[in-house]
This record gives structure tokens, sequence and C-alpha cells, in this order.
């Protein structure tokens, strides 16, 4: 029998917001531990919520990238659990009336077509932070992250395999950061996501019980939980073992590499879900949608369109730019300095990603100046430095700086170009090289290719290629 | 300061006019209130210190000719579940027994600004729930008409404080009754606003969809002064209205109740409302016909049970919520012995909260989960949308409801507070303001045969308060008339 896997995503992605949800407290990352905490977020009695009016541009600004409908009123209610991190007892959210609904993304993904819906987007507050220490027996509390502002998107069941969660999670994280909705750095959890998943003999209509899966912090991990419980899953129902799959929540170990059973559906609580009577309802009128509408800046599908068209680069150079806006800003700035689209994008693709993953420096902070690499693509163009100097170039301006022009001064990796220069090394090759040399006299062409490679090395990369050639060959009659 | 019950207007009139110091006034409240409260119980902290410190800066004020606030140098005394920087503030709780805020309630902000003086905190019960201040965690307070009875609550403190004439303000507040059952019971004047006039912000709150902080005080006329200091839109609480509010609610006040049409609601005087009430309360209508007032008798056609039972549910639902915070984790009360983080919340909240506030909580978290939701929470929020609309109707035909505040006289310290059943009755006349956010104020009208005070409600559309207080002043005004 085959099996379909369907899976579903939440997401919860942190607002770039500078304050807090409902005080004034800053939202910056890893400040002292309880600095960025007030008498609001710490829930003192008697204090206040008072909505950060940002968060719901942000949130509209969310829908509106993934296609969704903007509630023009929606609701604020509480969530109740008692948990140290959560100091009001009650986490403020959106529950039956959120300010997002029905929205989609469709994409392309190992040759189906995928329209993942999304069934909401609401509004919620994060909780703090426990802090386990090693050898005490005691657990700290860290308020900071207490307040930041989050959306959490659900999505619809409608992915059906891993890689399609994956991608969607790609596009989606490039949405947001296209839109600067959130900064995405699933590293700091400032993006989120669990998973949930379940298997159905191909042809079945309904839906098997489902798995929640919590605790995923990468794309890799997101991949490898959903291969594991996919595998977890068909290997129970192939061996008709399917009752013993539950409605339950599972934790991905990621250092074990396998999920573990956190609580089943009869242990879930109830969270007494009902409206915050502290806050009003969230009001926002149709003008106030068109003028954030407005300020959407363009999508990763559209640029992707636009580069191929516009600048004719092929549907994976395209795709990989795209996919990472920081990246595609920095093509397209590079181009705008009047770099050659095709160069630009083999320049940023290839030395500048492997620079990037090497060094583990974000895309968001690429340490090159677009102009910089311009100059240095235009210097190999016009012949004034090789191409290996090029990357020899690109390599210092990346880690230390300055400009091409210094170091290639610094390093003199000026293209050697004077014929009497070049003569001098062909002419130590010819003499030091009589095998090669006969070997080339004797018709073997492929001699040459190795005699040019010497005098390239002779000059540390740095004579004229096709001078050297043309020399040679002379020399050789 | 021969007369026992000197007003706030005659206060700050007296202090900004130099015929006695705000130091003088403050000693003299503070030398009565350590001969009386022993007795009485209004107080849970006496702030003498930072009170005269305060009262010498506004009489340095008006020595250097600088000019003072509405209430220079009038002692307020502030029910212990709104915040007061630097000082104690325990919702009558053991659970906050050291809780010291750092930040001013709004409301004490802008007393201060008025040059008011806080001189204290006064008893209530344990997070306001309750009806007779028994259920405060630290001690009785009694009725200055009659010591062997309660003072009502929950704002027992704050109106058994004005009663004795320890001071001539204090602020309470009220989600179903709070303010205006208690001043009913001593005798004081009490208001609970509009719901969004006075900013929420510092009161620790029980139903914040309810809630509402409010003067009780000597006099109509002192209601309506401390009403202009402390309402006003603040960016602080969300649910606070904003737009112009009245800054004089008894100017051109000479015509009074003359052409008002009263609603007197023929469905509060059932055989469940006490004899002598009713007799009160009636000859009070006679005397507003008798003021020129239109007064019709009308079925508001609302259950008194179903009141209570919406009522209850909204109370018990949102303060099982509210109470949430406290945890034992980050302030309040800590359990000594635990083994984990979930025994640590259970213990400290076993050990702190009072009997009555674990009944509320118990049965809010029972209305709100999620197989009684919709049996309790929605049916009680439906309701309450019927009555708001009720109301609407009745208010499009009158200027005010007229009826008796509590439906009995004050009881005797122990009588009821075993019987939660009875003592949630006496929220039925004021509960309903509070579901519909209506402004109500209770005015005294008259004393039973044992001499016990009785209050007469009157309850006003929203932001109706300056017809409220134009005819409780005129009728107040009338009965001081009678006595001379």
């Amino acid at each position: 029998m085959s099996f379909e896997t369907i899976i579903g995503l939440e997401i919860h992605a942190e607002l770039n917001t500078k304050s807090k949800i409902f005080c004034g407290c800053s939202t910056e990352f890893a400040s002292e531990p309880n600095a960025n905490t007030c008498p609001v977020c710490l829930a003192y009695p008697g204090t206040l919520p008072v909505l950060n009016e940002r968060v719901v541009d942000l949130a509209v600004k969310a829908g509106l990238a993934l296609n969704c409908k903007i509630n023009h009123v929606s609701k604020f209610d509480r969530k109740n659990y008692f948990y140290p991190d959560l100091p009001k007892a009650y986490q403020i959210s959106q529950f039956d009336l959120p300010i997002c609904t029905d929205g989609a993304v469709e994409f392309e993904c190992a040759g189906r077509h995928v329209r993942v819906r999304i069934n909401r987007i609401h509004i919620e507050e994060d909780a703090g932070k426990l802090v386990h220490m090693e050898d005490e027996p005691y657990t700290l509390v860290d308020y900071n992250r207490a307040g930041i502002p989050l959306i959490e998107i659900v999505t619809e069941p409608d992915m059906r395999s891993p890689l399609e969660a994956v991608t969607f999670l790609r596009i989606l994280k490039s949405i947001l950061e296209y839109g600067e909705i959130s900064d995405c750095r699933m590293e700091q959890g400032s993006l989120r996501c669990d998973a949930n998943i379940s298997i159905r003999p191909v042809g079945q209509k309904e839906f098997n019980t489902k798995v929640e899966l919590k605790n995923i912090n990468s794309f890799r991990e997101l991949q490898k939980a959903l291969e594991k419980e996919e595998k977890r899953q068909v290997e129970l129902y192939r061996f008709d073992e399917g009752h013993k799959i539950v409605q339950e929540t599972r934790r991905w170990d990621s250092a074990k590499g396998r999920t573990i059973s956190m609580r089943t559906k009869e242990e879930a609580q109830d969270y007494r879900y009902f409206p915050d009577s502290d806050l009003v309802p969230v009001v926002i009128d149709e003008p106030a949608v068109a003028e954030i509408k407005n300020s959407l800046p363009e999508l990763p599908m559209e640029k992707y369109r636009r580069f191929t068209e516009e600048y004719k680069l092929s549907a994976d150079d395209a795709d990989i730019l795209t996919g990472d806006r920081y990246l595609s800003e920095f093509f397209e700035d590079t181009v705008r300095e009047g770099a050659a689209p095709k160069a630009a994008a083999n320049w940023v693709l290839g030395d500048m990603l492997r620079m990037l993953n090497e060094s583990g420096i974000p895309s968001r902070e690429i340490p090159v100046e677009p102009i910089r690499l311009c100059r240095l693509i235009s210097m190999v163009e016009a012949g004034k430095i090789s191409n290996t100097a090029g990357k020899e170039v690109f390599k210092e301006m990346f880690t230390s700086g300055g400009t091409p022009e210094e170091i290639v001064e610094k390093k003199g990796l000026a293209q050697i170009s004077s014929e009497d220069a070049l003569l001098e090394m062909v002419k130590k090759v010819i003499e030091e090289n009589p095998k090669s040399v006969s070997d080339y006299r004797n018709g073997k062409t492929k001699a040459m290719g190795y005699l040019v490679g010497q005098v390239m090395k002779a000059s540390r990369g740095r004579a004229n290629p096709a001078m050297v050639n043309e020399l040679l060959m002379k020399e050789l009659g | 300061m021969s007369s026992d019950f000197i007003s706030a207007g005659r206060i700050s009139r007296g202090v900004a006019g130099k015929s006695f110091s705000a130091v003088e006034i403050t000693e003299s409240h503070i030398s009565k209130i350590k001969a009386n409260d022993e007795k009485i119980g209004a107080f849970l902290t006496l702030c003498e210190e930072d009170a005269l410190a305060q009262a010498r800066a506004i009489d340095k004020k008006i020595s250097e000719g600088r000019p003072v606030g509405k209430l220079a140098g009038v002692p307020v005394a502030i029910k212990d579940n709104i915040c007061t920087d630097g000082i104690r503030t325990t919702c009558a709780s053991k659970m906050l027994e050291d809780f010291i805020p750092p930040y001013n309630a709004t409301v004490v902000e802008k007393l201060l600004e008025e040059d008011a003086v806080i001189i204290g905190k006064t008893n209530m019960d344990e997070f306001a729930m309750g009806s007779s201040t028994e259920t405060s965690a630290f001690r009785i307070t009694r009725n200055p008409h009659d010591a062997s009875r309660v003072p009502g609550g929950s704002s027992g403190g704050s109106a058994a404080a004005v009663a004795a004439g320890m001071v001539p303000v204090s602020l309470g507040t009220d989600t179903g009754g709070s303010i205006r059952q208690p001043a009913a019971f001593c005798g004081v004047v009490g208001m609970k606003p509009t719901y969004g006039t006075v900013s929420r912000y510092g009161l620790i709150g029980l139903a914040s969809s309810m809630d509402q902080i409010g003067p009780l005080t000597v006099s109509v006329e002192d209601c309506a002064l401390v009403l202009e200091v402390i309402q006003g839109y603040d960016k602080k609480d969300s649910t606070s209205c904003c737009g112009e509010y009245d800054k004089d609610y008894l100017s051109g006040s000479t015509e009074g109740i003359r052409g008002m049409k009263i609603c007197i609601p023929e469905d509060f005087f059932t055989e469940s409302l006490d004899e002598e009430t009713a007799f009160a309360i009636n000859e009070s209508i006679r005397r507003f016909e008798h003021l020129g007032a239109e007064i019709e008798k009308v079925s508001l056609s609302i259950d008194h049970s179903d009141i209570l039972s919406a009522y209850n549910v909204l109370v018990c639902a949102e303060a099982s919520s509210n109470l949430g915070r406290y945890d034992g984790i980050c302030y309040g009360y800590r359990a000594k012995e635990y083994e984990n983080t979930d025994e640590l919340i259970e213990k400290s909240r076993s050990e702190a909260f009072g009997d009555e506030v674990k009944r509320e909580i118990i049965l809010g978290t029972y209305f709100l989960s999620s197989s009684n939701y919709d049996r309790y929470y929605s049916r009680a929020v439906k309701y309450r949308t019927a009555l708001k609309r009720r109301f609407a109707e009745i208010f499009s035909r009158y200027d005010l409801i007229l009826g008796p505040t509590a439906p009995v006289l004050p009881f005797r310290i122990g009588e009821w507070v075993n019987d939660p059943v009875k003592m949630n009755q006496m929220d039925m006349y004021t509960a309903p303001a509070n579901l519909a956010g209506l402004p109500a104020l209770s005015v005294p009208c008259g004393t039973s045969r044992a001499g016990l005070p009785i209050g007469l409600q009157l309850i006003g559309p929203h932001h109706g308060e300056r017809a409220i207080l134009q005819a409780a002043y005129a009728f107040e005004q009338d009965m001081h008339k009678e006595v001379i």
C-alpha cells in the first residue's frame, strides 16, 4: 500500500518592533536578563496593557503579503495557564476573531504545484524564558522576551512531503523578511515552527490522527523531524499498528534525532479562552489597509519573475537570489552600479555565498559594498587582473575590507601584460620543460596547456593568459 | 474645626485662603484617626509622615504665593486595592501583605496634582470580593453608626472612614455595588461613574469589564468636586473614554430636579426589599415629586436572579483570570516549602488566599472551562447585551432611574459571613449599573427607627453624571433644609 503524508504548519514570528506589544520596553535581543522589563510586562498588580499599534500594522502587512482577508474588527482574548515564564498567568492572544484569515501561498516543488492555504494569522505576546541551572536545584526566569509581539500563522494541512513543508517555510521566511515584518532569526527563536503531520493511504479522503511536533529550530531540523515522524507513522500503519498513533504533542530532540512524546490530547490543558476586557477591539478601516498595502515592497515571487525577465537570469539563479531578500538586494545594487547581471549573479552566488557560509555571517550583514564588487568585476572583465586574482581580491575585501584597487596594489596582483616580462618567463619555462616542448612539437597539442599553466604558476597567476598563449606559440614555432 | 464633617470644598478654600494650614488639617485628621480607628478599623495603613510632608509642601506653595490645586490640603483615604507609590497596597490579602507598588494609580497622581493629601489606605473585602468588609485578611471594620454592624463592602473601610469623620473624602472601587452599598450603609455619598470615566490604571483588578473607581464623600458637592479631579482620558488604560469631560457638574444647578423625568422601576420594590428602606425610598420619591420631577413607575422587566447570575458568572470568570498572576513567582506571598514550580504556585495560592477568594476563583475557572463556557459565560454576556439594550430604551424616555441602593439595612458582623448566596443579593440593585456600564450614585435618604442609614440610588445613562449629581444635590439640599 502506498501512503500519503499530510503536513500543516504553525509558525510563530516575532514582529519587527522597537518596543514590546503592551508596554514601552525594548525588544532588543540579548540584553542583560530582565533588563527589558517594567511593571506592565511583569504583570504587577494594577497595571494594564496598551496595544502597540505598530504590531497591528505589521500583522496586517503579513496578512496582505500572504493574500489573506483582513478582518476590520478583531479582538484580544486571554489564554489562561500557569507557568513561571508567564507573569500574568494568561497570554494575551486572539482566539475566535483573528486579524487575518483565508490566505494562500503558491509555489512549485519537485514538479508539483503546491497551494498552501493560510487558515489564519493572529497576534499574541511572547512569554519569558526559563533558565535551568546545570548543577543548582533551582531555575531562573528571564522576562526580557515576555511581551515581545508575535504573529502566529496557521496553515491548512496542504503540504504533502517534508520537502514541501521546508520549501513553504523558506518562502514564508523570505516573504516576512522582504516585508520587514520579522527578522526571522531562527537561531535566536524569532521564527519558530511547529508541524502537524499525519499519514493516510493514497486515495483515502479523510485525515488520520495527527501528531504535533514542537521545538524545531531550523529548516534542516524541520526536514529531519518530519522525515523521522513520517517514517515512524508509515511503519506503524504498514504493520497494522496504526492505532498506536494517538493525537499528541511530540518534542523533536535534535541531539538524539528523534521525537519524544510530551503530552497526549487527554492531558491537553483547557486554556479557558475568553475576551480580554482590559483591551478594546482592534478596528482597522479600509483606507488604513490600503495604505499598508501600498507600503508592501516587491515580494519574492514578483522579484523572481522580474529577475528572469529583466536580467535574463536562469531560473535556478533567480530562485536562489530572490529566496534571500538581502542577497537579492545586494545583487541588484551591484547591477545598478553598472555590473553585468550575469557576472554579478555569478559572483554573488559563487564566491559571496561561499564566503557567507564559511564565515557564518548572515546575508543581512554582507561586509562588502556593492560598488566595490562592481569595480572588481570590471577590473576582471577589462583584464586588469586575472580571474584567479579576482577571487583573491574578493576574499580580501570580504574578510578585511578595502577597495579592490588598494588590494590589487598591496598584493601586487595586477595582471602582467608587458611582452618583455612575459617573454622572459616563457623562455624560462621552455628551457625547464624539454619533454613537454618535444611532445608539443610531435603533435601533442595538449602539452601546450601544461606549458601555459607553468607560466601562470611562475607568475603567481598574474600573467595575461591570452598573451602567454600567443608568445608560447611564437617561441615554439 | 468644630464640625465633625468639614467638607473637602471648605478645606481647600480654607487652606488656599490661609484660614488654616494644610498641616493643621492633616494633623487634626490624623489625631482623629488615631483616636477613633482602633474602634472602627477603617484603615490598614496610616501614612502620617508622608501626609505631613505633603501638607508642609502645600503650605509652602501657599506662603510663596504659588497657585494650589482644587483639593489643596484635603485629606483623602485610598482603598487598599488602588496602588500608591512606596505605600503598601495589600488588597486586604495575605497574598499582598508586603506588596509596595513602585507606581501610583492614575487617580492617585490626579489627586496629588490637585494637592490632596494621601492620609492612608483603607480596609476592604479581600480583593474586593464581598459586601461587608468581613473577608479582609487583616481586620474587621465596624459601622460608625452601630459598631456591632458591618459598614458594607467591599469599600467598607473607605465608607466608614468618611462616616466617622476621619477623612472628608475617600476613594473606593465598585464592581457590583462596592462603593454605593457601603455608602448607603454608612450614610455617606458614593458614586460609581460611567465605565471608562475614571482610569483603572493602578486599580488591582477584580472584573476588568466592570471595575470603576469612584469617590465616597460627606456631600454631593464634594462628590462632584472629587469626580472632576479623578476623571479623564488616560492613555495607560485602553478602556478609558476620550472626549470632553464636564469640569463643573453642579454649575447652573439652581433648576435642580424641576422637569426631570425619573423612572421608578417596579422591579426594585419586591418582597425582598427591607420595609423601612422601602418606606424611606417612597418618602424620597414624594420629595422628588415635590421638587418638580416627573415620576413614572415602570417595569424594567428584569429578573433579579438573572442579573445576579450573570453578574456572578462574569465577576468570577474575570477574577479567576485576573488573580492568576498571584503565583508566588514575581511578587507577593511565596510558600516556604515546595518541591517544584507547580507546588510553589499551588501552595502559595492555597496558603495566601482566603476562602471567599478561593470560592470565586474555583467558580470562575468552572464557568470558563470549555465544556461550560457556552452555558455560563456566553449566556452571561448575552444577558448583559440585552440588559444594556433595555437600559438604552429606558433612557431614551427618562433622565434617571431612582430606587433603593441596598435591599437591607446594615446587618450584624458575622450574621451573613457564611452565606454567600445572601451576601450576593446585596448587589441586586447595584450590579445592573455595572453590567451596563452606567453611572450611579447613592445618597443618604433617611434612617431606620434604630438610626441606621438608608441610601437612595440614582442611575443615569452613559455619561449622565451631570444629571445624577444635579438631582442628588437638589435632593440633599432639600433634606438638609428640613433638618435645619
